[in-house]
C-alpha cells in the first residue's frame, strides 16, 4: 500500500511564494492499495492534481472517503476531472449530518447549485454514487478494509483507518483532542471526565499500531490555548496520540493556512527538539504536498 | 392498562418532532448562541433543564445510526459523541420551532409541569447518589425524574380536549389523573411517555420507570428512586396536575430507603436549594 499527500493545508487554500515548498492545497490524500485501487482521503483542492494525474489512467474508479463536510475538505471536489468523463465510476463515502438530516451526499449536492456551479449532477458523465457510512463498520474496497471512527470536531468527522495486507495508515481528517468541557471545581468535572477517557480509549484502539498515523496540527501548544474548542489539534497533542497507539511513523498535516514554509519548519523544529526525549522509535515528519510513501 | 393504537402511536410521535420547547430555554440558548466563544457547559446547561430539547437530542443519539455500544441518557455524553456544535446547532435548530404558550386549551399548566419535572429530576439524582449508588446512575434518575411525566404535556399539545376533560375529572372526583386520563382517552401518560421513550430506544430500564412511576411496582433501583423523588416533588408543593390527589394508598417505600418519605427527606439536605434552580428556570419568559 502507498499513499500521497497532495494537498496539506487547512481551513482555506493558500498559494504563493511563502507556501511554495510545503503546498498551498487544501487536504487530499491519494492512497493505492497492494491492488491499486484508488483510494481519496477527502476533495480539497489538492483533488484537481489528483485528477489531473488520472487522465493518463483512465477509466478510473474512485472511492473518495470524506472526513467531513467543511469546505476545506469537500471545495475540490466539482473540479474532479474523472466525473465529467464517460466509463469512470466515482463513488463518495461519508457520515450522516444529524443538523440536516442528510447524507454524504449533500457535499456534491450543495456545490452543484446553480448560482456555485455551471454543471448540474445529472450533467456529469460518470457513474457517481454515494454510501453513507455506519459508525465503527468496515467497508472492503478492493484488497483495503476501510474502517471509520467518530472523532472530535464542530461537525461530525470521521477518521479513517486503511488496512491491506498486514500494512495500514489511519487519519484523522480534523480531530482537537477530547477536553473537559467543566472546571475542576464543577460538579459535572469527575464525570465529564470519565466520558472522555472512555471515549479517548475508543479511539486509541481504532488507530492501534497502524504503519502511517496522518493526523491534524494546525496549532502549536501554545497557540492551541486560545483555540480551544475549534475543533484542530496540535503537535504535541498528535505526538502523544502517536505514543499512545504505538503508531510508527506519525505524518503532521493540516496546516494553519498563515503559516509560510520557514515558520512552519521553525516551529517542527522546536517542537521536535523538545519532543526528542520521548520519541523513542516514532518517526514524526512534517507533510508536504507531493510527499509519496510506500508502506 | 390501554393500548395505544398504530395510528395513535404515529400522530403522538410526529406531534413530538413539532413540539416547541420551553421559553426560557429557547431564550437562552439563543442569548448563548449569539457568542461563538459561549460556554459548552452553559449550554449543556440549557439543554438538560427542558424536556422537549433533550427528548429530541437523545432520540438523534440514541437512533440506529449510531450504533453506540450502551444507550445514552446523559446530555454530556451526547456532547462527547457528537460535538458541543453539532449539539448546539441541534438545540437552536429545536429552539426556532418556537416556544410552548403557558396556556393551552386542555388548561395544563406548562410552568407547573416544567417546575414538577425539573425538581424531579434534580431530586432523583440526589437520591440516586445517597441511596442507589452503584446500582442506578445518578444521570439516568436525572433523565428519569425529566421525562417521567412527558405524556401529560404531549396530550396537553394535542388532545387538549380529552386532556381537559381527565384534568376536571380528576379534580372534581380526587381521582389520581393517569386513571382518569384512562377514562378520557384511554392510556395514560405513563403509557404515552413510555411507548415514545421505546419508539427512540431509550434504553429499557428508563422506558419501564417511566411505565411503572404509578403502578406501585418497583421494577428497578431506577424506578424506586424515581417514585420517591416523584412523591417528594408533590409533598414539597409542586405536584404536576392530579398527583396530590393521591394514589389511594402509598405503597410502603422499598427497604433501601430505610424507612418513610420523611426518613428520606430529612436525609437529603437542603431540599430548598436542589428546587431553586429550577424554580428560577421554569419561569416563563422571565430573565
Amino acid at each position: 500500500m502507498k499513499f500521497r499527500f497532495w494537498g496539506v493545508r487547512g481551513s482555506i487554500p493558500a498559494p504563493g511564494p511563502r507556501t511554495v515548498r510545503y503546498g498551498g492545497n487544501t487536504t487530499c490524500i491519494e492512497v493505492r492499495s497492494d491492488d491499486n485501487t484508488l483510494i481519496v482521503l477527502d476533495g480539497g483542492t489538492g483533488v484537481f492534481q489528483l485528477a489531473q494525474s488520472l487522465l493518463s489512467q483512465l477509466p478510473v474508479t474512485a472511492h473518495i472517503f470524506i472526513t467531513h463536510s467543511h469546505w476545506d475538505h469537500i471545495h475540490g471536489l466539482p473540479f474532479f476531472i474523472p466525473l465529467f468523463i464517460p466509463g469512470n465510476k466515482v463513488r463518495l463515502y461519508g457520515s450522516m449530518d444529524p443538523v440536516s438530516g442528510h447524507g454524504v451526499e449533500q457535499v456534491m449536492a450543495v456545490q452543484l447549485q446553480y448560482s456555485y456551479f455551471p454543471v448540474r449532477e445529472a450533467e456529469m458523465k460518470a457513474a457517481i454514487d454515494y454510501e453513507i457510512l455506519t459508525i465503527d463498520e468496515p467497508v472492503q474496497v478492493g484488497d483495503a478494509t476501510v474502517t471509520n471512527t467518530l472523532l472530535n470536531h464542530p461537525v461530525l468527522d470521521f477518521g479513517y483507518r486503511i488496512e491491506c495486507n498486514g500494512k495500514s495508515l489511519f487519519f484523522t481528517g480534523d480531530h482537537e483532542p477530547y477536553f473537559n468541557i467543566y472546571d475542576p471545581e464543577d460538579a459535572g468535572w469527575a464525570e465529564y471526565q470519565g466520558l472522555i477517557e472512555e471515549k479517548q480509549l475508543a479511539v486509541d484502539e481504532a488507530m492501534r499500531g497502524v504503519d502511517a498515523l496522518i493526523v491534524d496540527t494546525s496549532y502549536s501548544l501554545a497557540e492551541y490555548q486560545s483555540k480551544k474548542g475549534w475543533g484542530h489539534g496540535h503537535y504535541d497533542g498528535a505526538i502523544d496520540m502517536a505514543l499512545r497507539v504505538g503508531a510508527k511513523t506519525l505524518y503532521c498535516t493540516h496546516h494553519e493556512p498563515t503559516r509560510s514554509d520557514d515558520a512552519l519548519e521553525a516551529l517542527f523544529a522546536e517542537v521536535m527538539a523538545r519532543n526528542a526525549p520521548r520519541l523513542g522509535d516514532l518517526k514524526v515528519v512534517l507533510a508536504y504536498e507531493g510527499l509519496e510513501v510506500t508502506l | 392498562m390501554g393500548q395505544i393504537s398504530p395510528e395513535l402511536e404515529k400522530r403522538l410521535s410526529l406531534a413530538v418532532e413539532k413540539m416547541p420547547a420551553f421559553p426560557k430555554s429557547v431564550q437562552r440558548i439563543l442569548e448563548l448562541t449569539r457568542d461563538i466563544n459561549c460556554l459548552p457547559k452553559d449550554v449543556v446547561g440549557v439543554i438538560e433543564k427542558d424536556p422537549v430539547i433533550t427528548i429530541k437530542i437523545l432520540k438523534i443519539i440514541n437512533s440506529a445510526y449510531y450504533r453506540l455500544p450502551n444507550k445514552i441518557t446523559s446530555i454530556n455524553q451526547s456532547v462527547v459523541y457528537l460535538g458541543i456544535n453539532t449539539i448546539k446547532n441541534l438545540a437552536l435548530n429545536f429552539s426556532t420551532i418556537g416556544i410552548l404558550p403557558s396556556q393551552n386549551p386542555a388548561g395544563f399548566d406548562i410552568h407547573d409541569y416544567l417546575m414538577h419535572s425539573l425538581a424531579t429530576a434534580t431530586i432523583a439524582r440526589q437520591v440516586g447518589l445517597q441511596y442507589a449508588d452503584g446500582e442506578a446512575d445518578p444521570n439516568d434518575c436525572y433523565i428519569a425524574g425529566l421525562l417521567h411525566d412527558f405524556g401529560k404535556v404531549v396530550f396537553a399539545q394535542y388532545m387538549p380536549e380529552e386532556f381537559r376533560e381527565a384534568l376536571d375529572q380528576s379534580a372534581f372526583e380526587n381521582m389520581p389523573l393517569h386513571q382518569a386520563e384512562e377514562i378520557a382517552i384511554g392510556a395514560d401518560h405513563t403509557l404515552v411517555g413510555a411507548m415514545l421513550a421505546r419508539r427512540w430506544q431509550f434504553p429499557e430500564t428508563l422506558i419501564e420507570c417511566i411505565s411503572e412511576h404509578h403502578s406501585g411496582s418497583f421494577c428497578s433501583p431506577l424506578a424506586e428512586c424515581l417514585y420517591v423523588a416523584d412523591q417528594i416533588t408533590d409533598r414539597l408543593g409542586y405536584d404536576s396536575h392530579g398527583n396530590l390527589a393521591a394514589e389511594m394508598e402509598p405503597p410502603a417505600l422499598p427497604a433501601r430507603f430505610g424507612g418513610d418519605l420523611d426518613t428520606v427527606m430529612a436525609a437529603l439536605g437542603d431540599l430548598d436549594k436542589m428546587v431553586e434552580e429550577a424554580k428560577s428556570f421554569s419561569q416563563m419568559g422571565a430573565s
